[in-house]
């Protein structure tokens, strides 16, 4: 009896040992001891993002060194938690927010996916003094500016610039059938009807948030620039004929995707490509670093243009850190802004991300060939948002226009969604 | 004294339990229920009362109602095929062959991997490419020269596509209803059975007449398992077609609201609403029971 006793006070013991031990700390990464030095002047500045892995990981880490070269006085803690592309780091970070902790600079989607999350819920500060303190306002594209403000107020710093409205395309496959690169609807429907016709693929795509990207792509360059902004800050009219017509044209590309679409992941649907099973893919400038990888040399194993009917425009998406109301080391976060905003901080950050500066002064000869024409589109062209990638649509927003999407796709009812476009624009999006 | 002291030290025991459950269960069922009834969408907290808006549009939004069409289909087949294939390789094991123990734990095998492996090994096999990409089930049919099996498998257009989730969904879920019949089935005394045959009934008369009534215990057990299991089905779903809205069931609707556009009201009205959904199975079982138990 005693033994016994004696064991069940010990295992008592050692499971309230274990329950008041160090509470798990939120965000899983290298974190540093907490609280080392006073903040003025000094002190920890943790970053929080979701890039865990890869180019993502390596150019953060290039960037951080930066940092600590030109801020000595800061420790910087990478807060990187992985997952979900983003779903984990973000619903770790809301806990964080909730609880008043929040970092002293987290990673998101430059436009309203953070916009419209965070400035609703009070969570980030505007960073105009920055900006003019720094000069960004002239190094940084004049169309891209009110794209990531809300009421003149700008809410992060931009680091690295994707473009979304980009066709990629297997060249041998397009000579082979005699097809010249499509720059516009009709080329590129009388192209898809000849390679249709030919057994191949016209055009691989893989799941649910790829054909959301394509429609976008489509919607861009069948209704210009100028609609194309209108319809995302509520002046548009979804319901207008403009808007028909990309949805027949969206509906017509769809016809002549591959069948086990909803199945493949965009890398997978790009592999078509790669192979010679499929000719085109609409996707982001990401497939580059895909396509690169799997040894193919650029303009002869793959190939890019603009999407149809978006020669001129820049679709662009883009990751950015922000400044956190109640930040628990101000001058931390106004230096980490700094350099993720700076020449130096771009320079060392995107040709690894394999990306471009958001800047318009970086060096070109650092990045490789698609990458400049890039850049130089970047100079040039009219910027203009994703929708997939967060630019131009808040969450809710954009979950109600993926559900309308999911839905067409079942159905392929254009007038149904249309409508439904309409409907979510008026309940959850800028046309209330 | 002795008594009143064990009675203490028993409510003691229980209590951490019971507090436990009560704030962490029952207290938050009631919060999610107060969210339902709110207008909460995005980050801060907002409780105004709405009443049943939330429910109302749920009811009318199209999305829900092809969930709710996907969870009866799934439901439906799932639960047959289960108790169908489970009774049939029950009846077949009781036959007392020689390697019954390692049929019996084969079939029982695919119960201890998660739905997210099976869902992820089943998306290979079910794979629905064409032509020069054939792989998975449909490359071998083709190769057997079965080709009229060859099919779209889950993306089938709607509503079937549901159905061919029910494949990994049986092939997990029938050896754990093949253990429960098979205990059913040798917990009938064989005395009955011997008194059958003397009385001139063949095999087949034995099962119908005297071993599947005896069964309806556990046939009503394996659906409420079974049953609950299905109307919250999410992982399997998710593992094999992503975030496919042909194959949205509303654990998937739920999740996607709540987490991915923050509308933490409609989230929680979804959640209700598959609470009362799987209620309306489980309680009139427990009550059932409960009866029955007092009767004896």
């Amino acid at each position: 009896m005693g033994k016994r006793t004696w064991l069940a006070w010990a295992l008592l013991v050692a499971l309230i040992a274990s329950a008041c031990g160090p509470a798990a700390t939120p965000a899983p990464g290298t974190e540093g001891p907490a609280g080392t030095e006073p903040s003025a002047g000094g002190g920890e500045v943790e970053v929080f993002s979701w890039w865990t892995a890869g180019g993502e990981a390596e150019g953060l880490a290039a960037m951080v060194e930066v940092f600590n070269a030109e801020h000595p006085e800061f420790t910087l803690v990478n807060a990187a938690v992985a997952g979900g592309a983003g779903t984990n780091a973000r619903a770790v970070l809301a806990t964080r927010l909730s609880a008043n902790d929040p970092p002293a600079s987290w990673q998101g989607h430059a436009g309203q996916e953070l916009i419209g999350t965070y400035v609703a819920a009070g969570q980030i500060q505007p960073l105009n003094d920055l900006y003019e303190a720094e000069g960004w306002l002239e190094l940084m594209p004049e169309t891209l500016i009110p794209l990531i403000s809300q009421d003149g107020n700008i809410y992060s710093v931009p680091v690295n610039i994707h473009r979304a409205n980009v066709l990629w395309y297997n060249p041998e496959v397009l000579a082979a059938n005699s097809i010249e690169v499509p720059t516009n609807a009709e080329e590129f429907f009388a192209a898809a009807a000849t390679l249709q016709a030919a057994g191949l693929t016209p055009l691989a795509m893989g799941e649910a948030w790829t054909a959301m990207h394509l429609f976008e792509t489509v919607l861009l360059g069948t209704v210009g620039a100028d609609t194309y902004n209108a319809l995302w800050d509520g002046t548009g009219d979804w319901n207008s004929p403009e808007v028909t017509e990309a949805i027949e044209h969206f509906a017509a590309a769809l016809d002549y995707t591959n069948s086990d679409a909803s199945t493949l992941t965009w890398d997978q649907a790009a592999q078509l490509v790669a192979d010679g099973d499929a000719a085109f893919t609409v996707m982001g400038d990401w497939a580059e670093g895909f396509f690169k990888g799997l040894g193919l040399t650029p303009m002869e194993g793959f190939g890019w243009a603009p999407a149809p009917g978006t020669d001129g425009v820049f679709q662009f998406l883009s990751d950015s850190f922000v400044l956190p109301v109640g930040t628990p080391n101000p001058e931390g976060s106004s230096a980490w802004l700094t350099v993720a905003g700076s020449k130096a901080g771009q320079e060392a950050f995107n040709p690894i991300k394999g990306s471009i500066c958001a800047r318009t002064d970086c060096d070109p000869s650092l990045f490789d060939e698609y990458l400049q024409s890039a850049m130089q589109d970047w100079t040039t062209d009219v910027v203009v948002g994703s929708l997939t990638h967060g630019v131009v649509a808040n969450d809710n927003w954009k979950a109600e226009i993926n559900t309308a999407l999911g839905l067409f796709l079942a159905d392929r009812d254009v007038a149904v969604f249309q409508s439904a476009l309409a409907t979510a624009c008026a309940a959850t999006g800028a046309c209330q | 004294m002795r008594r009143t002291r064990e009675r203490l030290l028993a409510v003691a025991l229980v209590s951490p339990s019971i507090l436990a459950i009560a704030i962490f269960v029952y207290g938050f069922i009631g919060w999610s229920a107060r969210v339902s009834l709110s207008a909460w969408q995005g980050l801060l907290p907002n409780y105004a009362w709405v009443g049943l808006a939330n429910y109302a549009q749920l009811l009318r939004d199209r999305r829900f109602q092809i969930d709710m069409r996907n969870t009866a289909i799934f439901t439906g087949l799932f639960l047959a095929a289960c108790l169908l294939l489970g009774l049939l390789l029950a009846i077949l094991l009781d036959q007392r062959l020689k390697g019954e123990g390692l049929f019996r734990s084969v079939f029982l095998f695919p119960m201890a991997i998660s739905f997210i492996v099976t869902g992820v090994a089943w998306r290979w096999l079910m794979n629905p490419a064409t032509g020069t990409r054939l792989s998975g089930l449909n490359l071998l049919f083709h190769n057997l020269g079965l080709d009229g099996l060859v099919s779209a498998w889950h993306t089938t257009p709607p509503p079937w596509g549901i159905a061919f989730i029910v494949l990994p969904a049986v092939w997990q879920m029938s050896g754990f209803t093949m253990a429960l019949y098979l205990a059913g089935i040798r917990g009938i005394s064989d005395e009955l059975r011997e008194a059958a045959r003397v009385d001139g009934a063949n095999e087949l008369q034995i099962y119908r007449h005297i071993v599947l009534p005896q069964l309806q215990p556990v046939t009503l057990s394996a659906v409420i398992v079974l049953g609950h299991i299905s109307l919250k089905i999410f992982d399997l779903i998710v593992a094999i077609s992503g975030k496919d809205i042909r194959l949205d069931v509303p654990s998937i609707y739920m999740w996607t609201i709540t987490f991915d556009a923050n509308n933490f009201a409609r989230g929680a009205a979804i959640g209700i609403f598959m609470l009362v959904a799987v209620s309306l199975l489980i309680v009139p079982y427990l009550s059932f029971s409960g009866r029955t138990e007092e009767g004896t």
